[in-house]
């Protein structure tokens, strides 16, 4: 966490108080207008209205709470094999409370080994990995997001890793977590993820002949409109969205 | 070997034959005759005892199953995606509907997860929290019971399953009476609960404890001494630590093999810190303690009732602040829960502001500050965890189920294969995989 090219506090701040959050965090969207309507016809004077939306950006030392024991027990464990955790631990960000790791993809399965073995780490539970699609995330569209539980010591953490679209690969971590073999067709399944080393990444909810990867933003819901007393209800997705 | 029954094709993997009654013995038949013994069955997805549409590919040698794989998805309904065209508090209505024999622990943990983004978990009123403790563990109570009911069933006990049945009719019949449905309550939301509950509650409550006092005897009386049922249980779906680790397994599997992990008290939420209750578990990692464990879970779900009960003081159950807060009043109707007459007529007729603040809230919701939020819940099965991802929207981004039973099917190939076929059935039914939530 030595590098960290979005934070903007002081480094050696040495206050014992979790660093203030960072405003530097990713692009994922940028909204214009405010009641939904994007063809024209927004009267409401709002429809010039452009707000960048970001996630919570890079924390800075310390982090609080038992967030520092455990970034310095990974970065301690990860030098000791030779690799320099700036290269693997891309940022690490604290949000709600939450302590999150965001990995490069090519270091994913070494940093899940190191927290499951190492005897101050011992995330043993791995709940499973989540997808997410930032369309607006240019670069880094696709996420993986995984949940760490350390039943040893009762804390949980969690690793995100993103990929492009255009090169949507994320190593396996099967042979790490062998729990992750469902949720990892599951994620491959809706966001078209795919986990290089998984034994046999096929569809597991969709039919095995499915075109397209449903859960990613740019895919449709489907629907149809319906009529109810005489009015035109349109498809959930055709309706307006205050977002 | 025709029958009308079961026709044999040919395919690339060999003779395919479609079993649909007692044909058995002609399928066998013709088996021996093959030279190749290697047998595959599809049980299910329609099969009574896979508890709604699992498929289950066994391949079997004689009696003992060398292999088994499970095909799911037939109940795949997309609710994650619909979430992210629903607003925040629509989002309630569908997730109570994935493991819709657990529907509290879902929304529950969906509204945590909703208040820890929105900063609010502090404002919950008490007495919200406090009906959710209780609604979640009667929902505990009705979930083993079922899990108990179809899992003796599907040993042929029926006495259980009519047992199992009646008593989780008394858990829906208070349910009802709470929400106005006996399930897929959309109760409890972002910031509170729809609404207090209906005078003569608790009467109702102390009255369901006194009868499950004496009813829960009875299965330990039936079950848990019987030695046909411990000759079908025990040693049957094993599973140890290192399994269950490895797998990902929680919940009763994973207290079966001696780890009383229970996010209950190794993660609490909603005050389970404080309440007095204790974690079974069981040393023998197989069906029958998990068995057994339930049984114990119920006891304690009781105790925990009773608890909440002593603690239910008046006050509000939503939130304070109207930004956030679900505007309507509901109100028990003829025909069941619904809006709530009187409040239609004051805010139509006498409040302008209250009208508008109405129609905004509901139709365009309320925003969410962006951000990503991990929260879990100690289901009936297991780990119920919640990934819910903001955009700053007035709509999920993106929210995640992690299932338990989702995660413990998996460890089904782990604990059938190389058993008799028909511990495969005891094997499933004590993971207690429901299919809703397996494909949600």
């Amino acid at each position: 966490m030595t590098e960290n090219p979005n934070a903007n506090g002081d480094e050696h701040n040495a206050n014992a108080v979790p660093a203030p959050r960072d405003t530097g965090g990713e692009v994922i969207r940028v909204r214009k207008g405010m009641f939904g309507a994007n063809n024209g016809g927004d009267t409401s004077g709002y429809g010039g209205l452009i707000r960048t939306v970001t996630l919570p950006g890079a924390a800075s030392r310390p982090y609080g709470g038992w967030f520092d024991e455990v970034a310095d027990e990974l970065e301690g464990a990860l030098e000791e094999q030779d690799l320099l955790p700036a290269n693997a631990i891309e940022k690490t960000v604290v949000d709600r409370d939450e302590l999150t790791f965001h990995i490069a993809r090519e270091h994913l399965v070494q940093v899940a080994r190191t927290l499951r073995d190492d005897p101050a780490l011992r995330f043993e539970l791995c709940t499973g990995v989540s997808g997410v699609h930032f369309l607006g995330d240019k670069g880094r569209e696709l996420h993986a997001v995984y949940h760490l539980r350390s039943l040893t010591h009762g804390r949980i953490i969690r690793l995100e890793v993103s990929a492009p679209d255009s090169d949507p690969h994320i190593p396996s971590l099967v042979a790490v977590y062998p729990t992750n073999d469902w949720h990892e067709r599951e994620a491959y399944d809706f966001f078209g993820l795919i986990f290089d080393g998984h034994p046999a990444l096929t569809r597991i909810m969709m039919p095995d002949d499915w075109q397209g990867f449903p859960q990613r933003k740019d895919y449709p819901l489907g629907g149809i409109a319906v009529e109810y007393k005489g009015a035109q209800i349109p498809a959930p997705d055709q309706r307006r969205s205050y977002s | 070997m025709t029958t009308p029954h079961a026709t044999p094709r040919a395919t690339t993997e060999g003779t395919v034959y479609t079993v649909t009654g007692g044909d058995w013995d002609e399928v066998v038949e013709s088996a021996v005759k093959s030279d190749d013994e290697r047998i595959i069955v599809n049980m299910g997805p329609q099969h009574p005892s896979t508890h709604g549409v699992l498929r289950l590919i066994l391949e079997i040698d004689g009696e003992t199953v060398t292999e088994a794989r499970c095909g799911i998805g037939y109940l795949h309904t997309g609710i994650e995606k619909n979430l992210e065209f629903r607003n925040w508090t629509q989002g309630t209505t569908f997730v109570t509907r994935m493991d819709y024999l657990t529907p509290f622990f879902n929304e529950t943990a969906y509204c945590l997860g909703v208040e820890k983004l929105l900063g609010i978990e502090d404002q919950i009123p008490d007495r919200a929290t406090v009906l959710r403790v209780l609604l979640m563990e009667l929902n505990r109570l009705s979930s083993h019971l079922v899990c108990i009911a179809t899992g003796g069933m599907e040993l042929g006990a029926t006495t259980i399953m009519i047992y199992g049945f009646r008593d989780r009719e008394l858990v829906l019949d208070l349910f009802e009476l709470f929400t106005g449905l006996r399930m897929n309550h959309a109760f409890v939301r972002p910031g509170g609960l729809a609404q207090d509950l209906p005078p003569g509650a608790v009467d109702q409550l102390r009255e369901f404890i006194k009868t499950m006092k004496k009813n829960l005897p009875e299965y330990d009386k039936l079950a848990t001494g019987n030695p046909i049922f411990k000759a079908r249980m025990q040693d049957v779906g094993y599973l140890d630590l290192t399994g269950c680790m490895a797998l990902g397994a929680t919940g009763p599997v994973l207290r079966s093999a001696g780890l009383p992990h229970d996010l209950r008290k190794t993660d609490p939420y909603c005050g389970y810190e404080t309440y007095d209750f204790e974690v079974p578990t069981a040393d023998t990692c197989d069906s029958y303690g998990r068995f057994l464990i339930r049984l114990e879970e119920m006891r304690q779900s009781l105790r925990i009732i009773e608890q909440c009960i002593e603690r239910l003081e008046p006050g509000p159950v939503m939130v304070a602040d109207k930004k956030i807060a679900w505007p309507a009043q509901l109100a028990l109707g003829a025909d069941g829960l619904g809006n709530s007459l009187d409040h239609i007529r004051n805010i139509m007729g006498t409040s302008m502001e209250a009208l508008i603040h109405h129609f905004k809230l509901v139709t365009e919701g309320f925003r969410v500050p962006a951000g990503q939020t991990y929260t879990a819940v100690e289901s009936p099965k297991g780990e119920l965890g919640v990934h819910v991802v903001s955009d700053g929207g007035t709509r999920p981004y993106r929210v995640h189920f992690r299932d338990p039973s989702f995660t413990n099917l998996q460890a089904m190939a782990a604990m059938c294969e190389g058993g008799q076929v028909a511990d495969v059935i005891v094997a499933v039914a004590s993971i207690d995989p429901v299919m809703g939530g397996v494909d949600r």
